[in-house]
């Protein structure tokens, strides 16, 4: 774990609120504590809800910023990126096919070191129509310089986007950051979340300074030139460079956001969930956690010693922790929502990059795969029961398919 | 409110544009360049005069965006950018895009006091492809918000120049291009009629207050209407037609010709569109008054190798063409609406 790098955390006014918001709206709100100075929108379902939200903000004005409602996907996304080119902060999203229509621009976006944070209400990419939930939008990005992180509870959508900000417009990163919530399960279920004050944000939060890389006629740049075969390669490695460093700034923002707000995410990469003696865990992302704490908690009751570890940061991806982690347990059951046709083990990808990073490990728990949850079916306690089973027997030696499909229809 | 200069309200401030007056004749043109050496454009290019004339129009305090085409790649190559002002490349169709974001970003911030509060220019630029084919969609957005100021301009050298002199929709009917080869069976492969864009954007887009067409040719035309489009306030549209020897296939020398050819033929008439007003320009304006002689479209069409393969009925269904739109449009050489139908008979 990093430690904090702020000396110390001011004397801040104003107290938290609480509200009974959505995770969309809670993502609506850090954009409001962040200052955001360029948003655009444009609608799909569901994560357009946090749109909703914004122009409220806006049209209220509670909040002061540039609110473009675009034409389609491409042009949120190349809006906001030049807009942060320029010095401004900036806020987009999209969910499934939406995302996908801006994939040009999510493309371009990490090279040119454009700090956007963006929201993904993660969702199935139809044909055939779905609104539901699936992880293949945003985790069509995995290879391309973005850093992804999921999250499962308003609360931590609303403190995420702020870390968000923070990691991506650090000197030392200048990578966007998108933040995906699961469609419907997260993005339009309400909690109560803790508002912080403002000025606990202000202190938290350093305004984006784009230094050497602004855009401006007291800065006259030329921005992502013709580099060809003479300097791509090296332009490469410091993405992959600024890529790694965001490892240890992430580790700094989770540990000031501690000594600022007074809540922990322990180690911010993965959380872990009963843990501590169990033989079996399940691994996932996203809400899919709700299912899987409670099936937990009734397979202990039966004497059966089952923990989650539900992985936040899928890029940077904490592999070396994650290996370290799940190679104490004699197997490990990893549920994707989402897939990867014709992959390694026909698996999801969450799996594959788990099988990859626990290879070099001394000592290796067979992983097993599950798909489920796919265009926002549910993935129900009955279902984690099985996956369980599966996974212990597993653990006692006695073979299992590398995958597994879970609420299917046969 | 504020009431915005462009007509606007904005509840919180008001960017203002530059003023910036036109030049009063040639002696007056500033000597600095802000696009210089450093470029491989090829001989003859006049979309680099286009750069050149734009940013010399625009001055220091611009920001340009220019989306993928010729000028891009043959304009910056790494450690070499013929750019003296602030440049960034943006995506092929991501010209309105680039611009609204930027002058949208810069409007927050100065707004806020995050930086100092000054008239910037932003000029997005885009070639025939980049603008009239995959970035419509986002110049037409672009141009529905009064409250951005920027300027969008199309250098057209009518092809996808860049990447060896494929069609788009801004090439005109019949050219050879290496996506239109004239055949053996087939003589014309590419049978569409060039898209209007000037024309539609103003007719689209009725709270736009300045569309223009330009053509380097007319180089001081060019300059000043670059400076009218930056100070007028909200969006703008310049539309500028750029011969290109190696797409029209010409001796280099010719360049400059063609292009007064072209509006001396009415096939490119120079206009501007300011507030809804439309006004003739130039040549174009002393040939619809009567005062110049429009010439036959065979001078500019046979100068150019993209038009060889053409036979005399080639050349007169072109013809036809453009005395349609000079006698039958009901806004001449602008918008293509008409009183009644006409059939369309292009040569078989």
């Amino acid at each position: 774990m990093a430690h904090a790098t702020a000396t110390k955390v001011e004397e801040t006014k104003g107290a938290d609120k609480t509200a009974l918001i959505t995770g969309s709206e809670a993502i609506a709100v850090a954009c409001k504590l962040a200052d955001v100075d360029v948003i655009t929108a444009y609608p799909i379902r569901p994560y357009d809800t946090v749109m909703q939200y914004v122009a409220k903000l806006v049209a209220n004005g509670e909040m002061d910023c540039e609110y473009i409602v675009a034409e389609a996907e491409h042009s949120q996304f190349e809006i906001v990126k030049h807009a942060s080119a320029v010095g401004a902060r900036v806020f987009t999203g999209s969910s499934g096919v939406g995302w996908m229509h801006a994939f040009e621009a999510l493309t371009v976006t990490p090279a040119l070191r454009i700090p956007m944070v963006a929201m993904v209400g993660n969702r199935a990419l139809d044909d055939p129509g779905a609104f539901g939930v699936e992880h293949n939008d945003a985790l069509a990005v995995r290879d391309l310089g973005w850093q992804l992180v999921w999250v499962d509870s308003a609360q931590e959508a609303l403190d995420t986007a702020l870390i968000a900000y923070r990691v991506a417009e650090d000197k030392r990163v200048f990578l966007p950051c998108a933040i995906s919530c699961d469609g419907a399960f997260l993005t339009h279920s309400q909690a109560l979340v803790r508002i912080p004050a403002q000025e606990k944000v202000r202190a938290f939060l350093p305004p984006y300074d784009r230094a050497k890389l602004l855009l401006h006629p007291d800065n006259p740049i030329t921005v992502a030139p013709q580099a060809n075969e003479d300097w791509v390669m090296e332009i490469r490695r410091q993405n992959h460079e600024a890529m790694e460093r965001a490892v240890k700034v992430i580790g700094e923002a989770y540990a000031d956001f501690e000594r600022t707000f007074g809540r922990s995410y322990g180690n911010p990469f993965f959380e872990e969930y009963e843990t501590a003696d169990a033989d079996v865990v399940l691994v996932g992302m996203g809400t899919v956690s709700t299912p899987i704490k409670v099936g937990i908690r009734e397979l202990r009751k039966e004497g059966k010693k089952v923990g989650f570890v539900r992985v936040r940061w899928f890029r940077p991806f904490a592999a070396d922790e994650l290996a370290a982690t799940l190679s104490r347990f004699r197997a490990v059951g990893v549920v994707d929502r989402d897939f990867s046709f014709g992959s390694p083990y026909r698996s999801g990808v969450l799996a594959t990059e788990i099988r990859a990073a626990m290879y070099p490990s001394a000592k290796r728990p067979p992983v097993l795969g599950f798909i489920g949850g796919l265009g926002g079916r549910e993935v129900t306690v009955p279902d984690v029961r099985r996956m369980t089973e599966s996974t212990l027997l597993a653990a006692e030696g006695k073979a299992q398919p590398p995958t597994q499909w879970i609420g299917l229809r046969e | 409110m504020t009431t915005l200069a462009n007509g606007g309200t904005s509840g919180l401030v008001n960017i203002q544009p530059p003023r910036l007056d036109p030049f009063k004749g040639v002696k007056k043109v500033p000597l600095e360049e802000f696009f210089t050496s450093g470029h491989r454009t090829c001989q003859g290019c006049e979309s680099a005069l286009v750069m050149k004339m734009m940013v010399k129009a625009a001055g220091p305090r611009t920001v340009v965006l220019g989306s993928t085409g010729c000028m891009y790649v043959a304009n910056t190559t790494y450690y070499s950018t013929s750019w003296v002002v602030p440049w960034m490349h943006t995506q092929l169709g991501s010209s309105g895009s680039a611009a609204l974001g930027a002058a949208a970003g810069l409007k927050a911030i100065m707004r806020k006091g995050k930086i100092k509060d000054e008239p910037i220019n932003v000029i997005a630029f885009c070639g025939d492809g980049g603008g009239a084919d995959m970035g419509l969609s986002a110049i037409s957005a672009t141009l529905t918000h009064p409250d951005y100021n920027l300027l969008i301009l199309m250098y057209d050298n009518e092809s996808y120049a860049n990447t060896d002199i494929q069609l788009s929709g801004s090439t005109p009917y019949g050219a050879h291009t290496t996506f239109s080869p004239p055949g053996k069976v087939r003589r014309i492969m590419h049978h569409r009629w060039k898209k209007n864009m000037a024309g539609m954007l103003a007719a689209g887009h009725p709270t736009c207050r300045y569309i223009a067409t330009v053509d380097m040719s007319y180089g001081m035309h060019a300059m000043n209407t670059v400076r009218k489009a930056l100070s007028i306030g909200g969006p703008t549209f310049i539309h500028s037609l750029d011969p290109c020897p190696k797409g029209w296939d010409y001796d280099p020398i010719l360049s400059h010709e063609l292009g007064e050819l072209a509006v001396k033929c009415g096939v490119w008439p120079l206009y501007e569109v300011e507030d809804g007003v439309v006004r003739l320009m130039g040549k174009t304006k002393e040939i619809a008054s009567g005062r110049a002689k429009r010439l036959p479209v065979r001078e500019y069409l046979l100068k150019q190798g993209r038009f060889a393969h053409f036979t005399d009925e080639d050349i007169d269904y072109f013809q036809g063409k453009i005395d349609e739109m000079w006698e039958r449009w009901l806004v001449p050489g602008v918008i293509p609406l008409r009183k009644e139908i006409e059939a369309d008979r292009p040569p078989a």
